[in-house]
């Protein structure tokens, strides 16, 4: 286990026992409702989920990362704390993502400083130590740089979509992945949100503290807003399934992947196996009896009952069935193609 | 295939397992793989696990496949439907395959065998006989086909070597018993990645996706100094040595790259991916179900045996990976091109019958270019 400093419970203050740190400092959660000096820190909690429901970051009263005095370093990590169980006495899962993804940035920021600091070794061995206790990953400092094991990178790179996380845009060597400390951090990001939002999610849910029944109501009513939305299809069909299509009509070969790209996304768009089977007639290959087990092996009508999906344009890229025209922005799969988000 | 040629296919193979069974080992953790095998004229028997060699021997005895599989993957129970077998580990396969070099060579020792009339003709998009575009491809690879497939197996070492860590010792090359090659890397820190990850080292490998920005061209104010050099490791040298050409060419044609701005950079790029990139086939190493032909075993699309290639440059498969007997056979042969299997010339053949031994017989009777008179 971490044993962490005043100034690191202030800057992840996600590390800290809850529970324990309250009884530490000789306070219960009953006291906040009513104790008007303890009731800054609820403030300080609504303020601090307020800014991540925008989709902000909070800034703390930290002064390049240190506590100035031992009240502002409690007052903290107590609304860190306190956002928590706000959170957890609304029950809204919007305001647990939105708070997770929030503090994650913020804690990036910090940890992105530490590993960067290059004049503070402790700083660095800190940061380097959370990095590992939390996701398992060895990080090395070499010279300017942070290295990682290949395998490692890519099992938290695999769910970026912008080109510059892609391997072949990295410095490899060895078996080793080069990275600056910004991108060092940014690689578990999602792994930092996670690991917040499963802390909040795991904490058990407080009764509801006289005091703060306004509060809660009031932070209800923000989560609600921030939800609904809805999209609109086009109905039209992505350049990748044309361009399929077209194969098969001209009676040339499409691939294996190919087709089972297209027959995975006509099922996700409703069609039934019988109208689709068709298409496949002109394939020099063509023999119905295996189409019609292969479509129903796809649909999950027979064999094991699993229902395939449709690849992701980035594996459809690999296997270079991706026809990428403008048309598609910025998609990450054939069937978001044409449906437009509405807020 | 007809029922004389199945059994003569099928007596060819029984001999080369009953002598050189000596070439097929049992894969390192055999009681965790997925074994599969197809009998000819038969579908595909998968989901077979076996505990140990003799297991495997008695497959082999008892089935007299045409072909055999094994999988890349460790599994708790490899013989359970696909989703209760319990993944835990797969060897990092690749596949170089000639058929995918865009070799110009290529155009000149392919079949069409029409479907509807089975008129044998070179390379052609429609049947000659009856205008039928429903034909089988069938090749018949040249010695450079195998030397270009060499090349990639080079390039592929080279990158697998030093930009990924891996030791040499635990990479085999494989004749794959057609047209290619399969490399095995084992023990390396990639045992453990998903199909995702595998897909992205596929990339890595195949220099796809590469941004102008890793190559030192910035969107804006780029400058000379970013621009990688020839001593660099990895994808930057190999860039160097394959744009720059040499040093004395490197300051002039950077100016020139620089001139022509960003998006011509990318372009660039694209079409440097073709010379540099390892032409992989991704499908292959993305599968980590899939299951590969056993080393050792006969390829039926050829007759030759997929074998450990030691000496990859001496490497020959038309002598090193031909097996079968001299005894000769009586057949009917239809294959308009010249083939070379243990330093002897066969062909082209023109619908006749003829005397070929055993090997040359095999060949052609799994390319479907003659059948046993």
């Amino acid at each position: 286990m971490l044993v962490l400093g005043q100034d690191e419970k202030a800057k992840y203050p996600f590390l800290a026992d809850a529970g324990e740190y309250l009884k530490d400092k000789g306070f219960s959660l009953v006291q906040f409702g009513s104790d008007p000096v303890l009731k800054l820190s609820v403030e300080k909690a609504l303020h601090r989920i307020k800014v991540a429901a925008a989709g902000e970051v909070y800034k703390s009263d930290l002064i390049d990362g240190q506590a100035s005095k031992d009240y502002v370093l409690e007052r903290e990590v107590f609304s860190f704390l306190l956002a928590i169980v706000l959170i957890k006495l609304t029950g809204m899962s919007t305001l647990i993502k939105r708070f997770a993804l929030a503090e994650a940035r913020r804690a990036e920021n910090y940890l992105e400083k530490d590993l960067g600091n290059a004049s503070n070794k402790s700083k660095i061995d800190l940061a380097t130590r959370i990095i590992y206790d939390l996701f398992n990953i060895e990080i090395i400092k070499e010279e300017d740089f942070f290295v990682i094991p290949v395998s490692d990178y890519l099992r938290h790179s695999v769910t970026f979509h912008e080109r510059e996380w892609k391997l072949i845009n990295r410095h490899v060597e060895n078996g080793k992945v080069f990275l600056t400390p910004d991108k060092t951090v940014r690689l578990i990001r999602k792994e930092l949100g996670n690991y917040i939002s499963s802390k909040i999610i795991n904490a058990p849910k407080p009764s509801m503290i006289p005091g703060l029944e306004s509060i809660v109501n009031e932070l209800i009513l923000i989560s609600k807003k921030l939800t609904p939305t809805y999209t609109i299809t086009t109905g039209e069909y992505p350049p990748c399934i044309k361009h399929a299509i077209d194969v098969l009509e001209k009676g040339e070969n499409l691939p294996h992947s190919g087709r089972f790209m297209l027959a995975t996304f006509l099922l996700s768009r409703g069609q039934t196996v019988q109208q689709i089977a068709p298409l496949f007639k002109n394939a020099p290959d063509y023999n119905p009896r295996v189409t019609l087990y292969q479509l129903n092996h796809l649909a999950g009508t027979s064999g094991s009952a699993t229902k395939y999906a449709c690849p992701s344009c980035e594996k459809l890229k690999t296997q270079d069935l991706c026809f990428i025209t403008k048309e598609c922005d910025n998609i990450i799969n054939p069937l978001q193609f044409g449906k437009k988000r509405k807020l | 295939m007809n029922e004389i040629d199945t059994k003569f296919l099928e007596d060819s193979f029984k001999k080369y397992y009953f002598n050189h069974f000596d070439l097929i080992s049992s894969p390192e953790h055999t009681s965790e793989r997925e074994f599969g095998y197809q009998k000819f004229n038969s579908g595909m028997f998968r989901h077979i696990s076996l505990k140990d060699e003799k297991e495997l021997h008695l497959l082999f005895m008892q089935n007299i496949p045409s072909d055999v599989y094994c999988s890349n993957a460790y599994y708790s129970f490899p013989n359970s439907p696909m989703n209760e077998k319990d993944w835990k580990e797969a060897d990092l396969i690749f596949d170089i395959d000639a058929k995918d070099l865009n070799l110009s060579c290529r155009k000149n020792h392919t079949i069409s065998i029409c479907n509807e009339c089975n008129e044998v003709s070179k390379d052609v998009n429609q049947c000659v006989k009856c205008n039928s575009t429903k034909l089988e491809k069938k090749s018949l690879p040249c010695k450079n086909c195998i030397d270009a497939s060499k090349i990639e197996v080079n390039k592929l070492s080279n990158v697998l070597i030093d930009d990924l860590g891996i030791d040499k010792e635990n990479i085999y090359v494989y004749f794959s018993g057609n047209e290619g090659f399969h490399v095995y890397v084992f023990n390396s820190q990639f045992q453990k990645i998903g199909s995702k990850e595998r897909s992205e080292l596929v990339d890595y490998i195949m220099f796809r996706g590469a941004i102008p920005e890793t190559f030192g061209m910035k969107k804006f104010k780029p400058n000379r100094s970013s621009f990688p050099d020839f001593n660099q490791k990895g994808w930057n040298g190999r860039f160097s040595k394959q744009v720059f050409g040499s040093k004395s060419k490197r300051s002039k044609i950077i100016s020139e790259l620089l001139n022509n701005g960003y998006s011509s950079f990318q372009k660039i790029l694209d079409d440097v991916s073709e010379n540099i990139g390892v032409k992989i086939d991704p499908n292959v190493t993305m599968d980590i179900h899939r299951i590969f032909r056993l080393p050792g075993s006969i390829n039926s699309k050829s007759g030759l045996t997929k074998i450990l290639c030691t000496n990859l440059t001496k490497f020959d498969p038309y002598t090193d990976a031909c097996f079968l007997n001299d005894d000769s056979v009586e057949v009917l042969a239809n294959c308009p091109i010249e083939f070379k299997l243990k330093n002897k010339k066969f062909g082209p053949y023109i619908n006749e019958k003829i005397s070929l031994p055993t090997y040359a017989a095999v060949y052609l009777i799994c390319k479907k270019l003659a059948t046993i008179a």
